[in-house]
């Protein structure tokens, strides 16, 4: 059946909910109206106000709660409305359910869903993707779904996980995807890639959005008679390394493309692996396309500069594949 | 699934929670867990961290002890706490032995978290009690969400969530008690205002005159106690509980006290005037509880000498078992950040 990457998320959680009593919801408008994407439209009506909770506008109180439960034996699923509102509950994140289990054996297996993502014309504050500030601090896992597939498998293994997720849905994606995907349960693996797309003169190793844009360019390479392979990394932190390197030893070129700005981005971390144990391969500099280095901006015009996009991809990909 | 808990009008509640008399056996309880406790950190403070034996810092509850024993003897083991770094004696109350604190603080693996954090940062979730978050504030909305579990298991128990009085100026101390008050979940809020928080005093620290003026602005109850009578805080914290487990959402209790120390063993505390060491040094909870224990005739001074033998007893066996335990080995550094290690962790 066909679904949107929404739907598919929603159908995760839906499907999580019937299998495990112990799984709820607590967040911003989630209940009565259904979350301000409506993920989780129909779910109070059906599983009622108890594992549906409208919370007060207090993140930080969220994902505290969330924790707490999750102590208890609870599998709470935190909603951030924006991702960018996560930093209201950064230090309950990283100072406790990161440090739980390494601290004292207590597991915290919560999930904090995070609509994140530009090219909605959201401006500073409901626009940006702070994976980064997470995949820093051990302790937690950070996944970032592309495809509407990853994103219900993924959601799925989160709430079985024993360890805190962060869950980065891409806003951009939500309706705009559709595939279909199998009806019933499956999961997809937390810390795996996955090989989008196979090819011989470079790499492209993104996650998110850029999944997307990485392909359309792949599209006009071809067309050139450069052959692109494509990782799409879905997990960005424990990072699977295996996958990169092998895709790295197989083209020797490499591209990080990711929507996040440049500086102590994901793929600073993906280069300097590669660097330290893909170098004697490496037929090329390893190459970042990232936003740049800026708050996300609100007017059209500047929004799409800020954007990574195929053309600015197409052409640095020339460039390496000439190199 | 839960069945729905009968809620009680507030006045039976309560009526029914004072209905209960202080006894003989009940003050020699007191008696005993405040002394463990005193001795426990007289140990660690005054000797143990003096011999270079501790490793960090050392943070004690002197002079605070009636406030986790009061409020500790109220629980039931189901109910779940969490300690703030002045109450030791509720670990005890769980019946954890000190020769594990000792060991904790000496960094050792027969610490509560062997050796992977120190001092008073451990926890034991087999007997409910949840690790310290250092920024103590942040402990209140994960209380909230403890208690929303238990109510969510549909049992009866409770939560206990203790802090100091620096804490209430840190805003998720108030997010959380207010996710609490809507969604009416079984808590019990401890203050602790021993006035001062680290150097800052209470003046500096808030414009209202006790903690328990801010309760209101949640819509909860609050009482302050004299956080130096075990009793009153033991019968405020029956109040609170009997309030929470029917039902009726959190209850605050505000403990007035004086911290007895620096805020930590390196701390000589400067800042603080002469006079007030001295005045509080008179309401020693544990000199008065002894006090009443003999006016009652609930135990005469032999007694009481037996118990503190005894209790400095066991603190010598603890001590020399914790010194014997193990530091831990480097080869455990990488366990335990994951469930599972992540496949490209080095080891």
């Amino acid at each position: 059946m066909e679904v949107t990457y929404l739907e598919a998320i929603r159908r995760g959680i839906w499907e999580e909910m019937e299998r495990d009593p112990n799984v709820f919801l607590l967040g911003e408008d989630i209940g009565v109206y259904g979350g301000a994407f409506k993920i989780t439209a129909g779910m109070l009506e059906h599983f009622g106000e108890r594992r549906v909770i409208d919370t007060p506008l207090s993140e930080s109180a969220i994902v505290g709660a969330a924790i707490g439960a999750s102590l208890m034996g609870l599998r709470p699923i935190a909603e951030m409305q924006f991702a960018d509102f996560i930093s209201c509950a950064y230090d309950q994140i990283v100072n406790f359910a990161a440090k739980c289990r390494y601290r004292w054996g207590a597991a915290v297996p919560i999930v904090i869903r995070a609509p994140s993502g530009g090219g909605i014309h959201g401006g500073p504050f409901h626009s940006q993707n702070p994976e980064a500030w997470f995949a820093h601090v051990p302790g937690l896992k950070v996944v970032c779904p592309a495809t509407a597939y990853d994103a219900k498998g993924l959601i799925k293994a989160a709430i079985r996980d024993n360890d805190p997720v962060i869950f980065f849905e891409h806003k951009a994606l939500y309706r705009r995807i559709k595939e279909v995907i199998p009806d019933g349960d499956y999961t997809v693996p937390i810390g795996k890639a996955r090989l989008d797309r196979q090819g011989t003169d470079l790499s492209i190793i993104t996650y998110g959005a850029m999944l997307y844009v990485a392909r359309d360019a792949a599209d006009q390479l071809a067309e050139e008679g450069i052959s692109v392979e494509i990782v799409d990394l879905r997990t960005v932190f424990p990072l699977d390394e295996e996958t990169v390197l092998a895709s790295v030893r197989k083209t020797s070129k490499a591209i990080l493309l990711h929507e996040d700005t440049l500086s102590g981005g994901i793929g600073g971390e993906i280069a300097a692996r590669i660097a330290e144990k893909a170098f004697e391969y490496l037929d090329g500099p390893i190459v970042r396309i990232a936003a740049p280095d800026t708050p996300i901006p609100f007017s059209p015009p500047l929004e799409e500069a800020f954007l990574p996009n195929a053309a600015k991809v197409v052409e640095k990909a020339r460039w390496l594949a000439r190199y | 699934m839960a069945a729905a808990r009968p809620v009680e009008l507030p006045s039976a509640v309560l009526e029914r929670a004072e209905r209960s008399e202080p006894n003989a056996e009940l003050a020699l309880r007191f008696f005993y867990y405040m002394s463990l406790m005193r001795e426990v950190e007289e140990r660690i403070e005054r000797k143990l961290y003096r011999q270079g034996k501790i490793v960090g810092g050392v943070y004690v509850g002197r002079g605070q002890e009636a406030i986790p024993v009061g409020v500790g003897l109220t629980a039931e083991p189901e109910d779940v706490f969490f300690p703030s770094h002045r109450d030791l004696a509720l670990f005890f109350i769980r019946g954890i032995h000190p020769r594990h604190i000792f060991a904790q603080y000496m960094g050792r693996v027969g610490g509560l978290t062997r050796g992977k954090d120190g001092n008073m940062h451990m926890g034991d979730l087999s007997r409910n009690i949840v690790a310290i978050i250092s920024a103590m504030a942040a402990s209140v909305p994960v209380a909230a969400g403890a208690a929303l579990a238990l109510k969510y298991k549909g049992t009866r128990n409770v939560a206990y969530v203790f802090f100091g009085d620096g804490a209430t100026s840190r805003g998720d101390w108030h997010e959380g008690i207010n996710l609490a008050a809507v969604q009416k979940v079984p808590l019990v809020l401890v203050c602790n205002n021993n006035q001062y928080a680290y150097s800052t005093p209470l003046e500096k620290q808030m414009a209202c005159a006790h903690v328990a003026d801010r309760a209101p602005g949640y819509g909860i109850p609050a009482e302050i106690v004299d956080g130096n009578d075990v009793f009153a805080i033991y019968e405020a914290a029956r109040r609170a509980v009997a309030h929470a487990r029917a039902g009726l959402g959190p209850y605050m209790i505000e403990c007035k006290t004086f911290r007895m120390t620096g805020h930590s063993a390196h701390d000589a505390a400067d800042y603080v005037p002469k006079h007030l060491w001295e005045e509080w040094a008179k309401k020693d909870p544990i000199l008065r509880l002894e006090r009443t224990l003999l006016e009652r005739q609930w135990a005469d001074s032999k007694t009481l000498e037996e118990l503190r033998a005894n209790i400095r007893a066991e603190v010598d066996e603890a001590v020399e078992w914790a010194e014997r335990s193990p530091f831990p080995d480097p080869s455990e550094l990488l366990d335990n950040v994951y469930e599972t290690p992540p496949a490209s962790s080095e080891k």
